[in-house]
């Protein structure tokens, strides 16, 4: 059957095709749509989770393997990072049903922290890795992938970039699945880590893995092909760059499809009678290192060329055009044509949505320490959006819940200045919890704000504990944030809805004036999982032009018209502050105000 | 032979629907179709950027440089953000109404949009200008831009498809209580584009 996927939908459907049984994970960009499609298309058969981060998701994972289970993990390329303590372990430990984990690499990047490159994840838990080079090749990869799995006991990882993630492409899709029944939990002391067993497992490790590169040397989608003394290595959707920019130029191309264990005898074969090789991938110069490793150990003269010698780009991500410029140098391809010269363009970077709830959140705060010496620790969500004019209130962002923990390590060098940690609910429950905790414990003096929105925003709204809905559609119970902090010892905690300006403002510099840890919990939902209200209007003859609105709120529904503001009516989700902020009365509510 | 087309616009506009509409379409000829988008932190009010290309042989999922038959403008700024995409001869589709960024509002700049499609119509580009407030205020919503846009660059031939192939594409994509003026906002987009 032919159907039109993303390569995220790809890789879920080449999942379920393969007998998966169980999947979890946590949502990333770009790898979300992986497990929203599985649970789109689950026909009940498969248990689907979003679990509270990659560590959890990893676990349990390990846990239905070990059971005979077919299991799917998916998470974005820094969620590897926190789900790296059973990664490593697991990688010594083996696993009975095969486990593929999805590690999506963002080059750019485009939505990401770091251009980190998972394929160094794989070298260093010694796991074999699998990238593909297209939605195509993802999907029929996994069956692949599940299968080596299963052979030689040992996860394996999975690793797309973005522009896999999100190509869409017409392909064919299997009819029927495979069906996996799991065999149960058989008890056996291999499942029990210990010194000892590590040491026999990394030898068993080291011996397996030239054997697994022996065997990929002959995967149908490690390739080398045409011909000539000056060669190509590349993988991932940076061959598909290659094959555009090559056109109809033969050069003697080699695609690495499993950058670890790397295919040596592929490799060999490849470099036998080039003089010199251009290696062409994004992230790291993985492929790279491993050309020059060969080329070292069997005392070949051939010249490696790439982002380590400056040939290549070193940051960011390849383009057809890129890929152009290089080729240019390097075979004498046309160059690619300039660009044209375009006008001054207005700048358009992303923004907190109209309506949105975080916008109250933040003013809020800024005009209860108004004249007070703060700082405002952000963290990963909608709400990093926080940083931009005019509202300017993230000083700090890191990575998934380090707002609560940099807010103290602030107070302990500062104790004088007020330290604030901004937390979504999503990332308190992912990894902000533990950070409230060693605040308790350890007496620092910060406030807590929560901006609990109902949901994880930025992803594109899937449900977590707080929200009461699960991934398999069940109703749960909610798990409270306020009686979390509360149980931890948070003595002073508030939920208020920050669209209310005044009450906010009043909780804010009530919780400020706390010693110890005190948490402000703003509720209001995300205006993409609620409705409208009614869309307010300037009044023109009262609007005084005084871009109060403008100046202090940065809404993207309100623009000036002339000397007057204008409410974008399409725009307007009715959140009121504005109105709230006009100091003269001018911007009316809706139709029922 | 391969279609390349580009949708800019800003997050928000439908611009990620209106490229599987067009790969809908072109598969439902029995073509090939591959698209990338957008999708992410950019798609909160930044720009975002759609690549749809049909035909076979395609390996990159982005567009080139100077080879795109159509740039479908959801913005004047967007579409001319996007111009060195378009191939000689090729045309763009643009809606005429500005989009304001904040940042445009904070800095007093006065940008609307008008300069941007001046400096369009002098790029040498074939250009379709829609009035889309126009359209939309038609068939009574806001959310049909990326539809009429889609009418627009059906009419002008560049994309191989019929606005009767987009049809039948709307009437497998679309929720069924907006079919109809799905349909009406393409039919408007399209005669706005043969009246040019």
């Amino acid at each position: 059957m032919k159907k039109f996927l993303m390569g995220n939908e790809a890789m879920a459907l080449g999942a379920i095709h393969a007998g998966v049984n169980l999947v979890c994970g946590y949502p990333g960009t770009p790898s979300t749509e992986i497990l929203e499609t599985v649970a789109k298309n689950n026909d009940g058969s498969i248990y689907v989770e979003w679990s509270v981060n990659e560590k959890a998701a990893l676990e349990v994972a390990a846990g239905a393997s070990y059971a005979g289970a077919r299991v799917l993990v998916t998470m974005k390329q820094v969620g590897l990072n926190v789900a790296s303590d059973p990664l490593m372990s697991l990688a010594y430990v083996g696993v009975k049903g095969g486990m593929v984990i999805v590690s999506a690499d963002d080059p750019g990047p485009i939505s990401s922290q770091t251009e980190q490159d998972t394929r160094h994840f794989a070298r260093f838990s010694k796991l074999p890795i699998f990238d593909p080079s297209s939605p195509e090749e993802a999907y029929t990869m996994m069956e692949d992938a599940f299968a080596l799995s299963e052979k030689y006991g040992t996860p394996v990882l999975f690793r797309p970039t973005t522009r896999v993630c999100h190509g869409c492409t017409s392909m064919e899709i299997a009819d029927t699945n495979v069906i996996n029944k799991p065999e149960g939990f058989v008890r056996d002391s291999k499942w029990i880590i210990f010194p000892r067993l590590s040491f026999q497992n990394h030898l068993k490790i080291e011996k397996r893995n030239p054997m697994l590169g022996e065997e990929l040397s002959s995967y149908r989608l490690n390739t080398v092909t045409g011909s000539g003394t000056k060669g190509i290595a590349t993988g991932g959707i940076s061959y598909e760059y290659t094959k555009e920019a090559l056109g109809d130029c033969d050069a003697k191309l080699f695609k690495v499809s499993t950058p670890h264990p790397f295919p040596e005898k592929l490799a060999l074969k490849f470099l036998d009678g080039l003089t010199e090789v251009t290696v062409i991938e994004e992230l790291d110069p993985v492929i790279e290192r491993e050309l020059i490793y060969i080329c070292g150990k069997h005392h070949l003269d051939v010249t490696i060329r790439g982002k380590l010698t400056g040939d290549v780009q070193q940051a960011g991500e390849n383009t057809v055009e890129s890929v152009k410029s290089v080729l240019h140098a390097y075979l004498g391809l046309p160059a690619p044509e300039k660009d044209d010269i375009l006008p001054a363009l207005p700048i358009r970077p992303p923004v907190l949505c109209a309506g949105c709830p975080h916008r109250a959140s933040f003013y809020a705060v800024k005009q209860a320490m108004k004249g007070q010496k703060a700082v405002f620790a952000g963290d990963i969500g909608c709400y990093t959006l926080g940083n931009a004019m005019p509202l300017d209130m993230v000083d700090t962002c890191l990575c998934m819940g380090a707002d609560v923990t940099i807010a103290q390590g602030l107070h302990h060098i500062e104790p004088d200045t007020k330290h604030f940690a901004f937390i979504g609910d999503s990332t308190f429950f992912a990894s902000g919890i533990t950070g409230v905790v060693n605040a308790v414990y350890n007496e620092s003096d910060i406030i807590l704000i929560v901006l609990d929105n109902s949901t994880t925003a930025m992803t594109g709204h899937q449900p977590h504990p707080g929200t009461g809905k699960t991934m398999m559609g069940n109703i749960t119970d909610k798990i409270s944030i306020p009686a979390i902090l509360t149980a931890i010892g948070v003595k002073d905690v508030t939920t208020v809805d920050p669209l209310n300006l005044t009450e906010a403002k009043e909780s804010v510099k009530k919780a400020a004036e706390q010693r110890g840890v005190s948490a402000v919990i703003f509720k209001s939902p995300c205006i993409a999982v609620t409705k409208p209200s009614p869309a307010y209007k300037v009044e023109a003859s009262q609007c005084i032009g005084c871009k109060k609105c403008i100046r202090e709120l940065g809404c993207p529904a309100i623009s000036m018209n002339g000397e007057k503001a204008f409410i974008e009516p399409s725009l307007c989700y009715g959140c009121s502050i504005c109105a709230q902020v006009c100091p003269c009365g001018a911007i009316k509510g809706g139709e029922n105000k | 032979m391969i279609v390349n087309c580009i949708l800019a616009g800003v997050g928000g506009q439908g611009t990620v629907l209106a490229s599987k509409l067009i790969a809908q379409s072109a598969m439902n000829k029995g073509q090939n179709a591959r698209t990338a988008e957008t999708i992410g932190m950019a798609q909160r009010g930044g720009c975002v950027v759609s690549h749809v290309r049909i035909g076979d042989d395609i390996h990159s999922p982005m567009i080139s440089k100077h080879s795109a038959d159509v740039i479908i403008g959801f913005e004047p700024a967007e579409a001319v953000r996007c111009l060195s995409y378009l191939k000689k001869g090729g045309v763009v589709v643009v809606s005429n109404k500005a989009i304001k960024p904040v940042t445009s509002s904070l800095s007093d700049s006065s940008y609307d949009g008008s300069e941007i499609l001046a400096f369009l119509k002098e790029s040498g580009a074939k250009l379709i200008v829609v009035d889309g407030d126009k359209i939309c205020a038609d068939c009574g919503s806001v959310k049909v831009l990326n539809v009429a846009l889609l009418g627009a660059a059906c009419a002008s031939g560049m994309l191989g498809l019929t606005t009767s192939e987009i049809e039948n594409s709307i009437k497998e994509r679309v929720a069924s209580r907006f079919i109809e003026i799905n349909i009406k906002a393409l039919a408007a987009g399209a005669k706005a584009a043969t009246a040019q």
